[in-house]
Formats: structure tokens, C-alpha cells, sequence
């Protein structure tokens, strides 16, 4: 006898959605509205109260992003999801809800840059301090660990070295110090690694990235698992004690294992509003009904790009957790078993110069500050993504000024190669070739 | 809150709200394996609009202490307790699913304090598949899977919570695996599958009664629901379509509505 709840792929194409409740639309419609008609005066109470379910105001919640917030939700096996304006915007909120001022993070220090700066610089400003951490120095996330300390935050695969966080192992630390441990699964979507099945608490997503996969809108999201425990410590207040905006409600005792996201909404949606657009959110879920699809390609391609570039005389180093040699290659293989994702950094011989030459003269790959296009993307992230970044902050995340973030994408994988031969042979000869 | 039953620490939610013994009071008992949090979309409102909840922790259960009670009668006369531990003489009780057995139960051992009685998602009896029995009893998580699968209907195969971002299987998962599976709803199943005094007991049951019942319920299914129906004297049955075992959560607010009615004409508020 086995559970015949819906699987991974299904989830992908109906979770969180009844035509039958929508006017038997097949596809989901978009609710493109600001507010929702209240029954009465008791209805409208009783929701403004959460002493029932509902929509208010497009900024708390949204038909149509609702569900958006379900798919992700039943995909990566959470227990409630809270869908941002973007990546960043649900990172701020979950430190927001997390944090008061004068508490502590402790945070991967190979992350995407705008992560890097507001834990660097703009949440300092609100009296949350941090100490970076190297993501494969697992004993260092324990020394780091303070007694105001709330929480600990990284990206599995580090972006844009490729260096991965052990995450089972940093879970047993956090779960040690009753602090959550909260991933940004950005990199691997919920196909190549569900978090809390490894011991994650938290997971955020910039959903502009593979879970969408066509570029064409920003989004982030909040999942929370249901496995941290609020109340096992009184590190929490905000989640345990009575909460003065909703009459003394402690989220925690009402809600468990969804308090988190319950808080978030609730407290962070309404005060700070970084809400989704009904229109981003649809083209979102259109992008997650082949994210299995797409996830494989991209996976597949990749594998062929690291045998390319390890094979290639202008490059000096490859980093992604497939390539032989690679020092996280087993930890991958053990909580990536269907892939490593398609972001690969490469250093190209010649330093920055020819890293310049070769993404001036791709033509196929695009030069853009993004990441998981269906396209392949090609960045120099120490000029451009990781710019704000000083030396020594640079150094300490592992980027190198000869390095090139690789995106790959779906297109056939001969082209990819034909257009960065054209690529490196600029580089080669940077000075001759110069920029197109 | 905290109270003492019989020594033990218990929990209840009182719905966000001071708990006053000298109002009306509701109790809400949950399903197997549970806890309060299932209730949260009924229990608020109440607590808001003059009365005073509490959405128990059976023992061992949430965030209640002890060990779980072993059999639904005792289950029963542990809730008839709850109600003077807190200083209260009556109670009107709302159960669910194995919460159904345990408050017919404390009707018939305290008929004096209990003035109404509602049963969402109940039987007469709830068998237990023996194959389900024996994962619950072993700790197997696949219990809790199973258990999902049977107790939702479509809101929680697909989706749809009436909490916007909520996902149902995932949650109801969770409130379960928050205790030690053997010990909470292995005991519970257990506990279900031995009781047999269920049709005698409500063909006794002489107080307003309403039952709830899911078209498309497939842990007590709406045919055994009705058969409990037709047993209670003068009991009101109300079915809501394309919906499973879990109606406070799947379709919380028609089954507010329908509370709200009940509770409005036969348990008022105090002029």
C-alpha cells in the first residue's frame, strides 16, 4: 500500500490550482486586481484578525500568486511559501522576520553579490551584524555561532565559484545552537536538491532564474519546512510571545509549522510590501510547468561544457562540482545525485583582458547580468555582478579577476562550443581583436 | 495555555484570546495524531466574538505533556475533566474525526455539562486498515504519508488552502511528525480501531447535534457518517461537496458557516 499523492512532475503542472474553483479555466487565470470584496462587516473583521483564510489586498496575498506560492511549496515539500517581487526581496524579508536589532547572522561568504551587501552593509544599517564564513569551512559556521546569533545563511553552490556548503553537516550545527538554517536554492531548484530533506529549515529562491527560465519576469519566494521549532528556546520572541499588531496572537502557538511565513506575511508583507505582480507570477508558473524538462537539458549541456573547457588550451581552471578533481565532488554527488546544475566558472589564460575580448566576441551567449536563462549567459562577475565588492572582500569570496560565470542554456550544445571558439580566439589576440 | 488535568501539563489555544471561565465555553477535540493547529480557522473566530475556546493538546499530543491516553473511553472522561480544571461547569464540544468518538464518549460519561455537541468527519466506528495500523504503531513515516493521501480530498491533492501559501498535505505532515509517531498516532489508531461502543452510545445521545460531513471523505466515509447521523435524535447533517476528512481546513469557511449556525441557535451568547 503506497500514498498515491501526486509526484514531482504532476506537482510541477497542477499544485496549488482547481479549475473547477475558476470557472473551469485550464490555465490559471490572472487575478489583476488590487482588493477583494468583503461578505460584511464580520467578514472583513475576521480576516483582518486571521481568524479565517482569505485575500485582503493584493499586497498580503494574490489569487494568482497564491498559486504560485502552493507549487513551489508542494515541489519542494514545504509547508507554506510566501512569493516576493524578487530574489532579494525574500531574502530581506526572511533576515526582517528573523532579526531584531542587535542580533547576529552567520552567513556562506561565496554568494551572489547583492546578497553579500545587504548582510555587508545594508543590515548593519537596521542593527543586524554578521560574520562571514567560508562555505567549506563547516567548523568555522560553529566558531562563528554568538549567543544573539539567529540564524545561518547560505547558498548550497556559491555563486559564482561553485563552492559548496556542506549542508547536512552545517544543519547538525545549526539544530546544535537552536538557530535555523536557512539555504538559497536559486542554483539547484527544488529538482536537483530539496533543502529540507537535507536538514534545511528555510529556503528562499530568486525565481527569475531556472524555476521561470524564460527571463521574462522577476520573482523570488520564501518556503518554510515546518521542522524548526520556535519555542524550543527563548531566542525567538517575535514567533513565541504575544504579538501586539494581531491582539496577542503568538504565531508559533497558533500556527507551528507554519509561523514563520504566517509572521512573514502578516508582519513583513504589510509593513515593508515587497509583494509579486499577478502578471510575473503567471509567467512564472508557466516556466515551472517544464522545470523538470529544462532542468535536465540544462544539466546535460552542462556536463558537456565542463569536459570542453577542461580540454581547452585557453583555459586555465574549471570549477563546477562535476569536474574531476573538484574538492566538493563527492559531497555532490551525495546531495546532488541528478546533477550539479548549469552554473560553471571558468578561468580563461590571459587574466582580465581576455576575459573582456572573449565576452565581447560571443555572439550566442548573452552578456547580462542574470543567471538560469533558458539562453546561455556569460558574465565577468569581478567587473560586473561582484563590482561593489573591495579586494579583500573579493579574495575572501573566492572570485578571481581572470574568472568567467557561465550560465548554460538550452541551445544545442554544438553552437554553445562554435560560438566560444570565436570567443577564446579573440581572447588569444585581445589587443588585434578588440571590442565588437 | 497551560492548565493542570489530573496533574499533567496540558496545553489548549484559547484562539489568541485571554481564557474567562465565565464565558460560554467551546471545546475543540482533534483527530488522530493531531493537535490544536488544525483548528485555527474556527477557534479564533469564536474566541473573538464572546466566548472562550480551547482547541485541547490531548495528552502526549502538541504541546500538552504525559503520555497519550489508550483508549477513547478514557479519552472521553479526560475531556469532561478539562472543563473543571479550568473552572468551568459546562461546555458545548466540536470534535473531529477521532475527536467524534472522544466527545460522543464524554457526553455519555458527563451528559450534564455538555450542551451541544458537533461532529465534523465522524463514524459510529473508525476501523483502522491493519496494514496502516502496524506503520503507525512501527514509527514508519508512511504512515503520515498514507494518512495524508486518505484525509484530503481535492484542496489538498491540488491545492487551494484558504490561507493563501499554505500547502495541506505538507502541513497536516508536519503537526503529526512533530511528535514521536508510535506514540502519538499509532496509540490513536489503535485506540480507534478497538472502540466498538459507538453506535449504543449515540443512539443515547439526547443534546443538539450537528454533524459535518466531506462528499468526498475517505478516512469516515460520508455513508458511515450519515449511518452516525441517523442514530442521534434530532441530529442536523450538513455535506459539503468536493471535500474530504479534513473540512476544518479544506473548506474552513463553509464549515465556520455552518458552526456559527449552529452554535448561534442552540449555545448563544448570554443577552
Amino acid at each position: 500500500m503506497d500514498p498515491k499523492t501526486y509526484k514531482f512532475d504532476t506537482l510541477s503542472l497542477h499544485a496549488g490550482y482547481q479549475p473547477s474553483k475558476n470557472a473551469g479555466s485550464r490555465q490559471v487565470p490572472i487575478y489583476q486586481t488590487t482588493s477583494y470584496m468583503f461578505d460584511d462587516v464580520d467578514h472583513a473583521a475576521a480576516l483582518f484578525n486571521l481568524e479565517r483564510g482569505g485575500h485582503i489586498y493584493s499586497r498580503m496575498s494574490n489569487p494568482t500568486v497564491q498559486v504560485l506560492e502552493e507549487r513551489v511549496c508542494a515541489l519542494e515539500g514545504g509547508t507554506a511559501a510566501l512569493a516576493t517581487a524578487s530574489g532579494m526581496s525574500a531574502i530581506f524579508l526572511t533576515i526582517m522576520t528573523l532579526c531584531n536589532a542587535g542580533d547576529h547572522m552567520v552567513v556562506s561568504s561565496q554568494l551572489y553579490g547583492g546578497t553579500v551587501n545587504l548582510f555587508r552593509l545594508t543590515l548593519p544599517k537596521f542593527g543586524i551584524k554578521t560574520t562571514f564564513v567560508k562555505p567549506r569551512d563547516t567548523e568555522g559556521f560553529k566558531k562563528a555561532i554568538q549567543p544573539n546569533t539567529k540564524g545561518i545563511f547560505g547558498e548550497l553552490v556559491g555563486n559564482p565559484g561553485n563552492e559548496l556548503m556542506n549542508m547536512p553537516e552545517v544543519s547538525n550545527i545549526a539544530k546544535e545552537a537552536g538557530i535555523p538554517l536557512i539555504i538559497d536554492s536559486t542554483y539547484q531548484t527544488p529538482y536537483l536538491c530539496r533543502p529540507f530533506e537535507h536538514g534545511a529549515d528555510l529556503v528562499v529562491h530568486s525565481l527569475t532564474k531556472w524555476m521561470s527560465g524564460n527571463g521574462s519576469s522577476m520573482a523570488g519566494i520564501l518556503v518554510e519546512g515546518g521542522t524548526f521549532d520556535w519555542m524550543q528556546n527563548d531566542k525567538f520572541p517575535t514567533m513565541t510571545e504575544p504579538y501586539e499588531g494581531y491582539h496577542g496572537l503568538s504565531f508559533a502557538e497558533e500556527f507551528g509549522p507554519t509561523a514563520f511565513t504566517m509572521m512573514a506575511r502578516a508582519e513583513g508583507m504589510r509593513d515593508m510590501g515587497p509583494c509579486l505582480a499577478p502578471q510575473n507570477a503567471w509567467n512564472i508558473l508557466h516556466g515551472l510547468e517544464t522545470l523538470s524538462l529544462r532542468m535536465e537539458k540544462h544539466c546535460s549541456n552542462a556536463l558537456k561544457m565542463v569536459e570542453y573547457l577542461s580540454n581547452h588550451e585557453s583555459v586555465a581552471w574549471v570549477s563546477h562540482a562535476s569536474a574531476p578533481g573538484h574538492p566538493d565532488k563527492e559531497l555532490a554527488e551525495k546531495i546532488l545525485p541528478k546533477g550539479t546544475g548549469s552554473m560553471i566558472a571558468f578561468g580563461i589564460k590571459g587574466g582580465k583582458e581576455a576575459g573582456a575580448a572573449f565576452i565581447n566576441n560571443v555572439k550566442l551567449a548573452s552578456h547580462l547580468a542574470n543567471v538560469g536563462d533558458a539562453r546561455t549567459l556569460v558574465i565577468h562577475p569581478a567587473s560586473a555582478t561582484h563590482s561593489q565588492m573591495d579586494e579583500a572582500t573579493l579574495k575572501f569570496a573566492g572570485l578571481s579577476h581572470d574568472m568567467i560565470r557561465l550560465s548554460v542554456g538550452l541551445e544545442d550544445f554544438e553552437d554553445i562550443v562554435n560560438d566560444f571558439e570565436d570567443g577564446f580566439r579573440a581572447a588569444k589576440k585581445p589587443r588585434l581583436v578588440a571590442n565588437k | 495555555m497551560k492548565f493542570k488535568v489530573r496533574g499533567i501539563d496540558t496545553f489548549a489555544s484559547t484562539g489568541g484570546r485571554p481564557f474567562d471561565k465565565n464565558k460560554p465555553l467551546i471545546i475543540f477535540v482533534h483527530g488522530s495524531g493531531l493537535s490544536h493547529m488544525v483548528w485555527v480557522l474556527q477557534t479564533r473566530y469564536f474566541a473573538f466574538r464572546g466566548y472562550s475556546v480551547l482547541a485541547v493538546d490531548l495528552p502526549g499530543h502538541g504541546l500538552s505533556s504525559g503520555e497519550s491516553l489508550k483508549t477513547i473511553e478514557e479519552m472521553g472522561d479526560w475531556v469532561g475533566d478539562v472543563i473543571g480544571a479550568v473552572g468551568c461547569k459546562e461546555a458545548s464540544l466540536v470534535g473531529h474525526s477521532q475527536g467524534c468518538l472522544v466527545t460522543m464518549e464524554c457526553v455519555a460519561q458527563h451528559p450534564e455539562k455538555i450542551k451541544t455537541l458537533t461532529l465534523m468527519g465522524g463514524a459510529s466506528a473508525i476501523p483502522m486498515n491493519p496494514e496502516l495500523l502496524q506503520l503507525a504503531e512501527e514509527s514508519n513515516p508512511k504512515a503520515v504519508d498514507l494518512m495524508m493521501d486518505f484525509a484530503h480530498g481535492p484542496a489538498g491533492h491540488f491545492g487551494g488552502h484558504p490561507v493563501p501559501g499554505l500547502y495541506h498535505l505538507n502541513v497536516g505532515s508536519m503537526i503529526v511528525q512533530n511528535k514521536e509517531i508510535k506514540d502519538t498516532l499509532g496509540v490513536d489508531f489503535r485506540a480507534c480501531d478497538n472502540y466498538k461502543n459507538g453506535p449504543e452510545i449515540a443512539k443515547k445521545l439526547d443534546l443538539p447535534t450537528l454533524s459535518i460531513l466531506g462528499a468526498q471523505d475517505r478516512m469516515c466515509r460520508l455513508k458511515d457518517g450519515k449511518i452516525l447521523a441517523d442514530y442521534i435524535k434530532g441530529s442536523e447533517v450538513k455535506i459539503i461537496e468536493d471535500c474530504g476528512h479534513m473540512m476544518l481546513l479544506e473548506e474552513a469557511d463553509q464549515t465556520l458557516e455552518i458552526l456559527k449556525k449552529f452554535i448561534a441557535e442552540h449555545y448563544p451568547l448570554p443577552n
